[in-house]
């Protein structure tokens, strides 16, 4: 058992992610979703979208259980043809401790700096229902594998690793969770273990945002709090619904409601936009002022349009 | 205690299509207290198999190759005239029955869980038999089996007011009973605990156990 945790302040900052979190910026981040398809180009446009705003953004892996591409070759593709830095998602759902070791040394290879180690939405929510979960590790034994890899250069088993894995970790949190404390300690064990970085969950409630930001404070890790515009109101109620602990807030979901009902198309997107804009410029302000967050994980997936009218002002 | 369940009739009545003359064995344990395979249900069994069934048996222990062989002594040679026999136990019972009998064995029941019994027809999934037990350390809720994700260092992302995404919060998320019952215990610093990764290869190798 690590009862005390592991003095990890040594560790480089890998990531330019992590560099600009550590020199004390005010960070965003960004999200994309690979989905079943056999092409990167919606991807790539969206990296390029987003570029100018983030300084890296997330490649999902398989989100809600649904089998989609793999994360890893669009975390790559974007680095490559972008030139925007990826924050590779794995989750231990799809992977044993040897799928892991191997997907992390081709990462090395590809130049990826970034994991965000997750556990992963369970199958039975997912696409294919019928799968078996792997778990063979659980979130905090993968940081704890990664740290094995990045610090010490062995695998779980002490197996050597002929060369250097030069990446930042990433954990996700939950601050809707309810109770609280459970998931606190959970994020508490794991920055001990080996967390450069923690990026939450959506975050619609500023209060709940808040007391998160102050618990887990004392663990000096940085955090990225997470935000979802809502691109149409059937985002914005399928969040509502299947969502664990996310709930829009009622005034917000029935703006969207109505922003919907706008026959013309432009229109619409402009009124969508402009409902946006009135609750996430002064909810992220609110973050920026009064909490001690690093910044902003921006989940707009194909909603890049938003970025430029959100951002202006940070 | 081995919780089972019948299987559904189409699917059962599907698998004994083939077989003209059967022989029935029920369980005189688990089955019996699951209401599954004891007196009561083999007799029903044999009833609705009519003249296929051309004999029964409960078995005090069908998983126990000793008692499986004691107790079918006096069937002898009614279970080897049979086309096939169908057991009505947990697939521990089934097998042994099969390995004593060597004859085709035909599982009349699904094999559940290791559960608890709350009540007479209401068991619940408690031990998913990992080889390496931590309950001292979990205040006596098993992770392994009441997450649905087997974690060892607390609870995902999706647990809503201490009920599991999975299976439609219904179910309580193991790790929040486990934080509430350590605080109960006055014990909370184990919540905090690292458990590393288990040593799976401890499982496989447990196949047998001889003592």
């Amino acid at each position: 058992m690590l009862k005390g945790g592991l003095n990890l302040t040594n560790r480089p900052a890998y990531s330019q992610l992590v560099k600009d979190l550590r020199s004390g910026k005010f960070v965003l981040t960004g999200e994309l979703e690979p989905e079943k398809v056999t092409s990167l180009d919606e991807i790539i446009i969206s990296a390029k979208a987003m570029k100018p705003y983030v300084v890296a953004a997330n490649v999902t892996d398989n989100p809600l259980a649904f089998a989609y591409m793999n994360s890893l070759v669009p975390s790559w593709v974007i680095q490559k043809e972008v030139g925007l830095e990826a924050v590779y998602q794995m989750t231990i759902r799809d992977r044993n401790r040897l799928a892991i070791v191997s997907d992390v040394l081709a990462a090395s290879y590809l130049g990826i700096k970034n994991i965000l180690a997750i556990s992963g939405d369970h199958t039975v929510l997912g696409d294919n229902r019928g799968a078996l979960s792997v778990y063979d590790l659980d979130s905090a034994q993968f940081v704890y594998l990664l740290h094995k890899m990045i610090d010490e250069g062995v695998d779980l088993a002490g197996n050597e690793i002929h060369g250097k894995v030069g990446i930042n970790v990433g954990i996700a949190a939950n601050p809707n969770a309810d109770p609280l404390m459970p998931e606190v300690l959970k994020i508490g064990r794991k920055t001990k273990i080996g967390a450069d970085f923690i990026q939450t969950q959506t975050m619609f409630d500023i209060d709940k945002t808040k007391t998160f930001l102050k618990e887990v404070e004392k663990y000096n890790c940085p955090v990225l709090v997470g935000v979802f515009p809502l691109k149409s109101f059937g985002i914005a109620d399928f969040f509502d619904k299947n969502i664990p602990g996310v709930k829009v807030p009622p005034e917000l979901l029935a703006s969207m409601a109505k922003a919907k009902e706008e026959p013309d198309k432009e229109r619409r997107s402009a009124l969508y936009d402009e409902v946006n804009l009135e609750f996430f410029v002064p909810f992220i302000k609110e973050i920026r002022k009064t909490t001690k967050a690093s910044g902003i994980h921006i989940m707009a997936v194909l909603y890049e349009r938003i970025f430029g009218p959100l951002l202006e002002n940070f | 205690m081995i919780i089972t369940k019948a299987k559904p009739e189409e699917e059962l009545n599907e698998m004994l299509k083939p077989y003209e003359k059967l022989f029935v064995v029920g369980c005189g344990t688990c089955s019996t207290s699951c209401m599954t395979g004891g007196e009561e249900q083999v007799a029903e069994m044999v009833k609705k198999l009519g003249d296929r069934a051309i004999g029964s048996a409960v078995v005090e222990d069908p998983c126990d190759l000793r008692i499986a062989r004691k107790e079918l002594k006096e069937f002898k040679a009614k279970v080897q005239g049979a086309d096939a026999v169908l057991v009505m136990s947990c697939g521990a019972g089934v097998q042994t029955v099969g390995d004593y009998s060597k004859k085709i064995v035909l599982p009349a029941l699904d094999t559940l869980f290791i559960g608890q019994t709350e009540r007479l027809g209401k068991f619940h999934d408690v031990c998913k038999a990992c080889g390496e037990c931590i309950l001292d350390e979990t205040g006596g809720v098993c992770p392994v089996t009441r997450c649905a994700k087997g974690l060892l260092n607390g609870p995902c992302g999706g647990q809503v007011k201490g009920k599991c995404e999975v299976g439609k919060y219904e179910n309580d998320c193991a790790w929040v009973l486990i934080y509430d019952r350590l605080k109960e215990q006055g014990r909370p610093e184990l919540f905090e605990l690292f458990r590393p990764p288990r040593d799976n290869s401890k499982k496989v190798l447990t196949q047998h156990h001889v003592f």
